[in-house]
């Protein structure tokens, strides 16, 4: 991309009064809303991106959820590319839920689908260059020079003829006081100074001290702390409830029914947690008390038997397979997942008359407001949502079930209320990863070529319970990601989706349709490798020739790894390949398994292209957190249904991965394509499950077709 | 029934039912967050504290058994950051959502105080009790070994660094 200079049309920038604060204030201007936040007399700060004060720090407004995921540290680098700022002072907070920070990708303010840096790509940029121009005015002026003799460097406006300097906080009022520029001019890549480089967390001195606030830790003068008891069987409700043995445990205020169970209210966690133990509820159970896993997937094989809703079509699938030289076909499987953040599930609320305050670990602050606005009775205006800390997010913290809770109780007891989730509760009211069965069949020529392809999925859909109106005619994009946009040269494709609706709630889980997609796939076309009589690698090699960046990855991580050559006795390879979010990423898993069949994954190679990187330090951490994160699912747990309910419980029956179980990962970037950063929150961890069980195979000459591994399956 | 235990060097009394996990008192009597909630059973570690020096699960541990005891949690490892572990998890930066590092440096401390120089297996033993579901585990490996190395470059000794600056800061909290 050549110098990119950009009229600031679509997002006018404007100055703001911060409340309490002097100085510059840049923020953000929506054409066609301007009287909408002038005649709602928005709080001053509503709009605010930077503030550069008198004393010379620049605070910057971090309008995306940090989960781990690294958006206070690489956003604010993104302002600071184009500031010219001293890095050292630059400080980061929470923006409220307001409009002008909206998800373009999301149409609401939210973190999730990888998109917070490429959301913010070009505005934050924006922003910085704004107010560095301005910055550079207030110097020429008060200086009486021209401003094109004047440049911004750390923090200071310099006049070179002169010799002349000042600090941006001495500018800071002064520059407040100047017009907004029509225009900024962006750097191109070539002159990046502060991204692409592994700058440190802003966030890490609070994190290793306990200063850092989660939700959990919220606390409010007088407030009351709760626990909900929910029917474990989904659907079902309260028939009978007797509360007077939990109403005599010490501590406890109050019990009451709402909308998810009912509510034990306390004077502590622990106090509301004894007096939930001594509730005495008789379930109506509903419809669902007798539903199995086996039975969902009974149902999925049954829909499976007619023709689904194509997601993709290429040629005539059908035919070319029935003139096929070879055939190969398999059906696989894979479980519905738990979120598991550690922190569990929690939500501070305030509802008062006038309005509510939530203090809350969310990924998306407008649904979280407009649920405080509907059950407070207010405007969502008067929703004031602080963002705090999350404790991991993973697609969980966008559901807004423990708002609801939280504002309900806290509505009831006309007081601030915390709602508190046991580790129980999280694993069993989650909104789950769906479980999903595919049927695969891909034919070969006469060279080991393939010809044909098809994929028939079979799950529910992930929008049927988040957002309805996005499945269109018995189609969800995210249940045939990863097959819908297959990269591999195949003439003859066909993938349909057979929508299955069923009782376990749904939702979007670290990397959404790819973390089960990308490893049926993967698998498949290992076995067609296997079938061709080629190389794994090789094979995929030959099919991606037309899709140069998924090739680039997939040639990074064997060439890394050392694909074919020799290994130490016992040790086994695998490799997968799965775009997701835009973002390409192969990785080769190398391991070995013991008498017992337990499998050691030792060491992981990833190659990563997600165009320009911001920060590579957290794209790697980013990689190694989509592995561990793979690996739970690969290796540990799953989430099965009995008698309606999920058998599952806490980190015994549900396990996750542990350092013992660790590999060694080596994390490669390429930067050899120059385009507008995408994601790296997710895209790591849908190639590791078939990396690995490709490997398996490898090992064994087993192939395994369901998720997660067990040493049983191999007998 | 009032029990009393210090922590962080302050002495403390509190009246709550004396079944009551420690880690409860911590949180909401005592208001003191850093220590975090994971599961309640012992399993993920992300409540771990120091009790008479020993790393211990706060959420199975009833206030009552703590009586008279010392209590070291994340907020009194060091007055500013300047435990090696602190120190080490900063220079390698080690946490992503951050919600399980105070258990994990706590853990971290705990064993380096009794093995200043743990190999790559002892230290996936101690800490395999601490679970990350962001999954800084290798970082996490590679910090514990830069404390180490911190604690050597220092003084080579056994262990009574790690131990004297616990102590030192619980002494100091004191005041």
């Amino acid at each position: 991309m050549s110098v990119m200079t950009t009229r600031i049309d679509r997002r006018k920038f404007l100055k703001t009064g911060l409340a309490g604060a002097t100085g510059l204030i840049i923020g953000f201007y929506l054409p066609g809303r301007h009287e909408v936040l002038m005649a709602d007399a928005a709080p001053a700060d509503l709009n605010a991106f930077i503030h550069i004060s008198p004393e010379n720090t620049v605070t910057i407004l971090v309008a995306r959820s940090e989960m781990g995921q690294g958006v206070a540290t690489s956003l604010p680098m993104l302002v600071a590319e184009e500031l010219e700022c001293d890095w050292r002072e630059i400080r980061f907070e929470f923006a409220p839920a307001a409009r002008v920070y909206f998800n373009p990708h999301m149409h609401s303010q939210g973190t999730g689908g990888s998109t917070s840096i490429n959301s913010s790509w070009e505005p934050l940029r924006m922003a910085g260059a704004t107010a560095r121009e301005m910055l550079i005015a207030a110097a020429a002026q008060k200086w009486g020079v021209d401003a094109s003799g004047c440049r911004a460097q750390a923090g200071e406006v310099v006049h070179a003829a002169t010799k002349r300097r000042a600090t941006y906080g001495s500018l800071a009022e002064a520059a407040a006081k100047l017009p907004v520029p029509d225009e900024v001019k962006l750097k191109d890549y070539a002159e990046f100074q502060v991204i692409g480089k592994p700058f440190k967390r802003l966030d890490v001195h609070e994190k290793v001290d306990g200063r850092a606030r989660f939700g959990i830790d919220s606390r409010r003068p007088g407030m009351y702390h709760a626990v909900v008891l929910r029917c474990p069987v989904f659907g079902g409700k309260a028939a009978k409830v007797n509360a007077s043995k939990a109403k005599s445990v010490r501590g406890v205020k109050d019990v009451f029914p709402i909308s998810s169970g009912i509510a034990v209210v306390a004077d502590n966690t622990w106090n509301a947690m004894e007096g939930r133990r001594a509730l005495d509820v008789e379930w109506d159970e509903g419809p669902n008390a007798a539903v199995t896993t086996a039975a969902i997937f009974e149902r999925f094989s049954q829909a499976l038997e007619k023709p689904g809703v194509p997601a993709k079509t290429v040629g005539d699938a059908a035919s070319s397979f029935s003139r096929a030289v070879k055939k190969v076909e398999a059906e696989y499987r894979a479980p519905y997942e738990a979120h598991a953040t550690m922190e569990p599930m929690n939500c501070t609320a305030d509802v008062r008359e006038d309005g509510a305050e939530l203090w809350v670990p969310t990924q998306f602050q407008t649904s979280s407001q407009a649920v405080a606005a509907r059950i407070a009775g207010v405007r969502p205006e008067q929703v004031k949502v602080h963002t705090t800390f999350l404790g991991g997010g993973f697609g969980r913290r966008g559901e807004t079930d423990f708002v609801m809770e939280a504002c309900e109780v806290s509505k009831a007891m006309k007081a601030p209320a915390q709602v508190t989730w046991s580790r129980d509760d999280d694993t069993q009211h989650d909104f789950y990863r769906p479980a999903a069965l595919i049927r695969l069949s891909a034919g070969l020529d006469a060279s080991g070529k393939p010809v044909s392809f098809a994929a028939h999925i079979a799950c529910d859909s992930v929008f049927r319970w988040a957002l309805p109106s996005a499945v269109q005619n018995g189609m969800d994009r995210t249940s045939v990601d990863g097959f819908s946009d297959i990269p591999y040269d195949i003439p003859n494709i066909l993938v349909d989706y057979q929508l299955v609706p069923g009782p376990v709630p749904l939702g979007f889980w670290r990397s959404v349709g790819c973390s089960q997609n990308g490893f049926f796939r993967e698998c498949f076309i290992d076995e067609l490798a296997v079938a061709a009589g080629k190389d794994p690698y090789e094979f995929r090699r030959d099919l991606l020739r037309h899709s140069p960046r998924d090739l680039g990855v997939l040639d990074m991580a064997a060439d890394k790894a050392g694909w074919g050559k020799p290994l130490p006795h016992g040790r086994y390879r695998g490799i997968a390949v799965v775009k997701g979010f835009d973002t390409y990423v192969a990785e080769v898993a190398e391991l070995s398994l013991d008498a017992d069949r337990n499998v050691k994954v030792h060491r992981v190679v990833a190659a990563v292209d997600l165009g320009q990187p911001v920060n590579p330090a957290i794209i790697e951490q980013q990689v190694h957190s989509g592995i561990v994160y793979g690996l739970s699912q690969t290796l540990k747990g799953e989430i099965t249904i009995d008698k309606g309910r999920v058998e599952q419980a806490n980190f015994d029956t549900f396990e996750v991965l542990r350092m013992t179980e660790m590999p060694h990962v080596d994390v490669y970037i390429t930067t050899s394509h120059r385009t507008p950063p995408t994601g790296m929150g997710e895209p790591a961890v849908p190639p590791i499950a078939p990396a690995v069980f490709n490997a398996i195979y490898a090992a064994t000459g087993k192939r395994l077709r369901r998720i997660p591994y067990r040493p049983g399956d191999l007998a | 029934m009032a029990i009393r235990f210090t922590v962080n060097g302050k002495p403390q009394t509190v009246d709550v039912d004396p079944n009551m996990p420690l880690l409860w008192v911590i949180r909401d009597t005592l208001n003191m967050t850093g220590t975090k909630f994971g599961c309640g059973l012992a399993l993920c570690g992300a409540c771990t504290v120091h009790i008479d020096g020993e790393a211990t699960r706060s959420c199975i541990t009833p206030v009552s058994s703590v009586e008279g005891k010392k209590i070291t949690t994340i907020e009194g490892l060091s007055p500013d950051n300047s435990h090696p572990v602190q120190r080490a998890w900063i220079e390698i930066d080690v946490p992503q959502c951050g919600y399980c590092q105070s258990g994990q440096i706590m853990s971290a401390a705990a064993l380096l105080a009794g093995n200043p120089h743990p190999t790559d297996a002892q230290i996936e033993q101690a800490m395999a009790g601490n679970i990350c579901r962001c999954g800084t585990y290798q970082r996490i490996k590679e910090a514990i070994h830069r404390a180490a190395a911190m604690h050597r470059e220092a003084a080579p000794a056994t262990g009574a660094e790690f131990d004297r600056i616990e102590q030192g800061v619980v002494a100091g909290g004191a005041k």
